[in-house]
C-alpha cells in the first residue's frame, strides 16, 4: 500500500532555487515523527534540490498584491512550496 | 522603585526594538529562585485579576514580589513597559520529563509546543512585555523555551504559524538558573520537548504599560548614537556596530529576501515611538519612502 510522505519548504523569494528559510516534514509511514524546533539544519538547501532528491512538487504559493495601506507590514513566511513523496509499506 | 543604575541602555533598547528579546543570564538571585520553587510545591501561584497594577498584585512574602522588585528586574520593566505597570497575566509552565510522564501513565514523551504568538491579532505600535524566569538551570536537554529573534513585527494569528516546524535562526533558551527573558508581545515562541531527567519549569509574567514607552531607558548616550545616514549597499569594515543603525538593522536569517527589508522599515517605526522622534531614520530606508514631489526631505540627526 502506498503512504505519503510530506516535505514544505519556505524559501527566501518566489524562485524555486532561493535558499530554504523554514521547514517542516510529515511522514505517513509513520517512520519518523517531526516536531516543532527538532532541527537546526534545513534537508535541503534551497528547492531545487529536492527535486533533485526524489521530492515531487505539487503546490506553490502565489504572488498576491499588497493590499492597501497595509503594504509594508510583515506577516506569514511569503513562499510556500509543498513536496510529496509516495513510499510502498507493508501491509497491516 | 529602581535607580536609574539598572536602566537599560540606549543598545539594549536597540537590541529589543530589532530582535524583540533581551536575555539576562543569572540576573535572578538563587534565595528567590528557591523560594519560587517551594512555592509552587505547596500552594502554587495566585491568582491576580488582570488589570492589577504590579504594586498590588503579590503579597509582600511572595516570591514573585521579591522577583519584580529585585533591582534589575524593575530596571527591564521601567525601560520597557515604565512605572508600576497592569499584570495581564501570569503562568506556571512545566514541561516534563519522560519520566514524569510516564509515572502519570502516557505512552509517550511530551511534544514540543508549536510554534505561536501569544494572546491574538495585536496590531498596537505599544507593546507588551512577557518576562520568562528560568528558576533553576535548562540544559539543551531540558528543552528550554524556543523563539525566532527579529519576529516580533509580524501580525500573526497567534497559533496560525504552527505549520512551521524548523525556521533558521531559532533559539533554545539554554541557560543557568535565575536567568530572565524579556519578550515583546510579538515575539513567535514555544516550549521544547524535554528529554531530560528532571522537569523544567519556567514563570511567565506579562506586563501591560499605562503609559506611552517614550524614552524610559538611560538615554544620557541616545544623541551620541546616531550615525550617518549610510546609502544603501554600503559596506563597512569593520562593521560599525555601535551606532544605532547598525544595531536596528541587523539581518536574520530566516528573512525572505525582500520582506527583511519590510521589517528594516518596521524596526525603524518601532524606533520612532520608542524615541518619540518622528524623523528618526537608519539609512534612508524611511526618508526614501517618505519622500514626495514637491516636500523637501527630511532626515535626522
Amino acid at each position: 500500500m502506498t503512504r505519503q510522505k510530506v516535505l514544505v519548504l519556505w524559501l527566501a523569494d518566489s524562485a524555486l532555487d532561493s535558499g530554504v528559510v523554514a521547514w517542516s516534514q510529515w511522514d505517513g509511514t509513520g517512520e519518523r515523527r517531526h516536531i516543532a524546533g527538532d532541527e537546526e539544519q534545513a534537508p535541503y538547501a534551497n528547492g531545487v534540490m529536492a527535486l533533485r532528491d526524489g521530492w515531487r512538487l505539487f503546490q506553490v504559493s502565489p504572488l498576491a498584491p499588497h493590499y492597501p495601506g497595509a503594504e509594508t507590514q510583515t506577516s506569514y513566511l511569503k513562499y510556500e512550496f509543498w513536496f510529496e513523496k509516495l513510499v510502498e509499506v507493508p501491509e497491516g | 522603585m529602581a535607580d536609574s543604575d539598572h536602566l537599560l541602555t540606549t543598545t539594549q533598547m536597540a537590541q529589543f526594538a530589532a530582535r524583540g528579546v533581551l536575555e539576562f543570564p543569572a540576573i535572578v538571585p538563587a534565595n528567590i529562585n528557591a523560594a519560587y520553587l517551594d512555592l509552587l510545591e505547596d500552594e502554587g501561584t495566585p491568582a491576580v485579576p488582570a488589570g492589577t497594577r504590579l504594586s498590588c498584585a503579590y503579597s509582600e512574602e511572595s516570591p514573585i514580589r521579591a522577583f519584580v522588585e529585585a533591582p534589575q528586574i524593575q530596571g527591564v520593566i521601567r525601560s520597557l513597559v515604565g512605572e508600576d505597570p497592569l499584570v495581564d497575566h501570569h503562568f506556571s509552565h512545566v514541561a516534563y520529563s519522560p519520566a514524569t510522564m510516564k509515572a502519570r501513565g502516557f505512552s509517550r514523551p511530551q511534544d514540543s509546543q508549536h510554534w505561536h504568538q501569544d494572546s491574538t491579532i495585536d496590531t498596537r505600535q505599544a507593546f507588551d512585555i512577557q518576562l520568562m524566569w528560568y528558576p533553576h538551570d535548562v540544559t539543551r536537554e531540558m528543552g528550554g523555551t524556543r523563539y525566532l529573534p527579529g519576529s516580533h513585527l509580524r501580525i500573526v494569528s497567534e497559533a496560525a504559524i504552527g505549520r512551521y516546524q524548523n525556521i533558521a535562526g531559532q533559539r533554545h533558551v539554554v541557560c543557568p538558573a535565575g536567568t530572565v527573558l524579556a519578550l515583546h508581545h510579538g515575539l513567535w515562541h514555544g516550549g521544547g520537548a524535554n528529554r531530560g531527567e528532571a522537569d523544567r519549569y519556567m514563570f511567565k509574567l506579562r506586563l501591560n504599560p499605562r503609559a506611552p514607552q517614550v524614552r524610559l531607558w538611560d538615554t544620557r548616550d541616545l544623541d551620541a548614537r546616531h550615525g550617518p545616514q549610510q546609502p544603501i549597499f554600503h559596506i563597512t569594515t569593520p562593521q560599525a556596530n555601535d551606532d544605532l543603525a547598525s544595531i536596528l538593522l541587523e539581518h536574520q536569517p530566516w528573512y525572505e529576501a525582500d520582506t527583511g527589508r519590510l521589517e528594516l522599515i518596521n524596526r525603524i517605526r518601532f524606533w520612532r515611538y520608542l524615541s518619540g522622534d518622528d524623523r528618526f531614520d537608519a539609512d534612508y530606508w524611511l526618508s526614501r519612502i517618505e519622500n514626495q514631489p514637491g516636500r523637501r526631505v527630511e532626515t535626522a540627526g
